[in-house]
């Protein structure tokens, strides 16, 4: 890396130097360096506004780089061992969809983990691409979705052989990784594309003893949600392509949505992170590593709870684990993740990442201290002798099996009405239904609404996992193809 | 030479004493810990720019967070000190025969090293064979003890740096859960007067009484922290402060105090109006 000049930051050099020249705004933004705006100038900063420059010569451009930001994306292609590297500021959305719209055109298939992020549904309903879902497993205890199964995509890629890609999850929220070196064999000897989606994975590439990052196992595309674990600003984000793919194409791709006004503030904070984890990295995550080790065994101590780790590795299901996650299931308690993830909020003033029936996730990092994760352990504590109550055993209960009746696209653009759940059997639904647990869709765009699938709603709903996605808040209706033509 | 020590009780307001010269200067894990030497109040000790204790007037901080507590409950035996590795309040529980065991809990080994070597005045104590020192982080120490101890003093720096978690809570929850049935818990309550000062003694006092069920308040006079009105908090799961306080028999133990007596110790729950108003607010708001 070292002959990269992993030290350097251009982008947020060449700011420095601009901001130095001194040079007379008539261009946008409007605010010119802020002084149009005082009072947000006082909210952020003068310094944030002195950045927040339009492109321009010394600055690069972002669509067509040919200096600084060209220079910044090699830094950030060698710091994470990908061919190219392009800089994301529409989110990592953006980088994921970018996976699909490169691959996949109107009618072309896609192999995807039934645990898929509904950017890459939303991607399919833009570029008419058609899903193949490969179903993961679920957790019994837990109720969390595992990892992608290789048999499951092996028989996919048998049985869609023109497919033109297989996505996976790397890791998945709760830090499940799947078999990546084993599906990137069989992706490419069908000669497909291997995309992955590392939207909770940036830190794969600079600590030690995690499970492999999409580059390192030969990938072809991946989206890296560098603002989660590596620090840049919300809403920046890195997209990595390897060998197979040619990045000028690529560029093109990324060109159909990325905005022409890139924001520099969101371009630097990439820049600078990418520097920062180039050259700490290693030193971070191992003390992130470490902070959510001792979490995780002062959290089970308590007795009451499942932090879960790298025990949950078995070779099949979950092939490997993010140890730098902490996610804790409550169910000893006799309370849901919800409700921890409430009451840790409301009588702890702790904000944690998230809570779903059984399961609560709270996010560690390097902008952590001790002292934060005693009195998360000790809030932890506290609820479970202040709140606790005898367990229910909920029963596991099956997913339903998707039905495609026809592309994301065509579901999403037809004539479609509302309709209480039990009218919508058989009938064809436009929108999709998450649940959380297991953070798997039971309906997708196009998907036939089975009986299975309205059981599993009804279900989802009394037990209290958060459904979202619906047009009807309360998903009591849903949306779906008022007549389909046959 | 004018060298002077000062430290800042608001943006506008400091208070300053006159330093002879600086004994001991450096960072720990934790915090930057000082010793200086003065001609008014003898030696005193600074963390992270904050006066902590001088020789002069710690006799009244340490007797008001130890002696109120000791004169209400029948018979404490086993003590829970948090923070305090100065050795100050361990020396006053010290003087009751009663007291069988103290765990002093201070996270920071380094300022216990310090005051053995510069301020014995209250350190010296620290080597009696009733003492069991840990050096832990106060909420670790405490979220795995349960029905353990009859009486807790929180003994913290300031709610802001490392004693932050010991104004959480999930502090307050957990020491109530570390005491026995008739257990009581002391800690220091900050002072009322400044605003900002005033803020920390809400959200203190708001986090307590949501944890016992009776929580008082008491006051003492200390020249040289912000605005010398200094609050402690009286939480307690079985004796009143001042209904089971037996003033005779605390008497007969001929305890000899500079600061405390029976007569004081009715009078410091005795608060002006504002300070009662201010904790008022904060009581049953969740």
């Amino acid at each position: 890396m070292a002959e990269y000049g992993q030290q350097r930051a251009p982008i947020a050099q060449a700011l420095q130097n601009f901001k130095e020249m001194r040079v007379v705004p008539f261009d946008v933004p409007g605010h010119k360096r802020g002084k149009g705006n005082p009072e947000l100038t006082q909210f952020l900063g003068r310094q944030c506004m002195e950045m927040d420059v339009n492109s321009m010569k010394p600055l690069d451009n972002l669509g067509h780089p040919v200096s600084v930001i060209r220079e910044a994306e090699e830094l950030a292609a060698a710091a994470f061992g990908a061919h190219h590297a392009f800089f994301i500021v529409n989110g990592t959305t953006a980088a994921v969809q970018n996976m699909v719209f490169h691959c996949c055109g109107r009618g072309d298939k896609i192999i995807l983990p039934r645990n898929v992020h509904k950017s890459v549904i939303s991607a399919l309903i833009l570029c008419g691409g058609v899903p193949v879902y490969v179903d993961t497993p679920i957790h019994p205890v837990l109720q969390i979705a595992l990892g992608m199964p290789v048999e499951g995509v092996r028989r996919a890629i048998a049985a869609h052989p023109d497919a033109k890609a297989v996505l996976v999850n790397n890791p998945s929220y709760y830090g499940i990784c799947s078999d990546l070196p084993a599906i990137e064999k069989l992706t490419h000897a069908a000669g497909m594309l291997l995309l992955v989606d590392e939207a909770h994975g940036t830190h794969l590439y600079f600590g030690e003893g995690l499970p492999p990052s999409a580059m390192a196992v030969g990938a072809d595309l991946a989206a890296v949600s560098m603002h989660k674990s590596g620090g840049s600003l919300t809403q920046s984000s890195f997209f990595l392509c390897g060998n197979r793919v040619d990045p000028e194409q690529l560029r093109q791709t990324v060109n159909l949505t990325q905005t022409t006004s890139a924001s520099y503030l969101l371009l630097a904070s990439l820049d600078l992170s990418r520097k920062n984890l180039a050259l700490h990295g290693k030193e971070i995550f191992r003390h992130v590593t470490e902070m959510a080790r001792y979490a995780r065994d002062e959290i089970n101590q308590i007795g009451t709870y499942y932090a879960y780790g790298a025990e949950l590795v078995d070779g099949v299901d979950v092939a490997g684990f993010d140890v730098t996650k902490l996610a804790v299931c409550t169910s000893g308690t006799g309370l849901s993740g919800i409700e921890v993830y409430d009451l840790l909020r409301d009588e702890y003033d702790i904000q944690i990442e998230f809570g779903d029936t059984a399961n609560i996730l709270a996010y560690i990092s390097v902008g952590d201290r001790q002292q934060e994760l005693e009195r998360l352990v000790g809030a932890l504590s506290e609820i479970s002798r202040r709140f606790r109550r005898p367990p229910e055993t909920l029963p596991p209960y099956p997913m339903p099996e998707a039905v495609l009746r026809c592309s994301p696209q065509e579901a999403f653009y037809a004539a479609k009405e509302s309709l209480p759940l039990e009218e919508c059997m058989g009938k064809i639904c436009c929108e999709m239904v998450m649940s959380y647990p297991p953070g798997i869709p039971i309906l997708a765009p196009g998907e036939e609404v089975t009986e299975e699938a309205v059981d599993y709603i009804r279900f989802a709903g009394e037990r209290g996992c958060f459904l979202s996605g619906t047009h009807d808040p309360e998903v009591r209706c849903l949306q779906v193809l008022t007549q389909r033509k046959e | 030479m004018d060298l002077w020590y000062s430290e800042y009780h608001t943006e506008n307001v400091r208070f300053s004493i006159r330093v002879d010269k600086q004994l001991y200067s450096a960072q720990s894990e934790f915090q930057r810990i000082d010793v200086f030497e003065s001609p008014d109040f003898g030696r005193f000790l600074v963390l992270d720019g904050y006066m902590m204790l001088t020789e002069r007037d710690e006799f009244i901080y340490h007797e008001m967070i130890v002696h109120p507590p000791m004169a209400v409950h029948p018979r404490v035996e086993n003590v829970l000190l948090i923070g305090g590795g100065d050795g100050g309040a361990a020396r006053e529980l010290l003087r009751y025969d009663s007291v069988q065991r103290i765990d002093l809990v201070e996270i920071d080994k380094q300022v216990v090293e310090v005051c053995r070597e510069y301020i014995p005045q209250t350190a010296a104590c620290l080597d009696d064979p009733r003492i069991t020192l840990h050096f832990s982080d106060g909420m670790r120490f405490v979220r795995s003890v349960v029905s353990a101890y009859d009486l807790i003093i929180v003994d913290s720096t300031d709610p802001f740096g490392p004693g932050e978690g010991l104004f959480t809570k999930e502090f307050y929850g957990n020491c109530f859960k570390a005491l026995r049935d008739d257990g009581i818990m002391v800690n220091q309550h900050e002072s009322p007067f400044y605003v900002n000062d005033a803020v920390a003694v809400q959200r203190a006092h708001k986090r307590i009484v949501q944890s016992f069920d009776l929580s008082m308040v008491y006051q003492a006079h200390i020249p040289t922290y912000p605005s010398g009105h200094w609050l402690f908090g009286f939480s307690t799961k079985k004796y009143h402060p001042l209904n089971d306080f037996d003033g005779p028999k605390w008497k007969q133990k001929g305890i000899q105090t500079r600061y405390y007596n029976t007569q004081l110790h009715r009078g410091a729950f005795a608060l002006p109006n504002y300070v009662e108003d201010l904790l008022k607010n904060v009581e049953g708001i969740s």
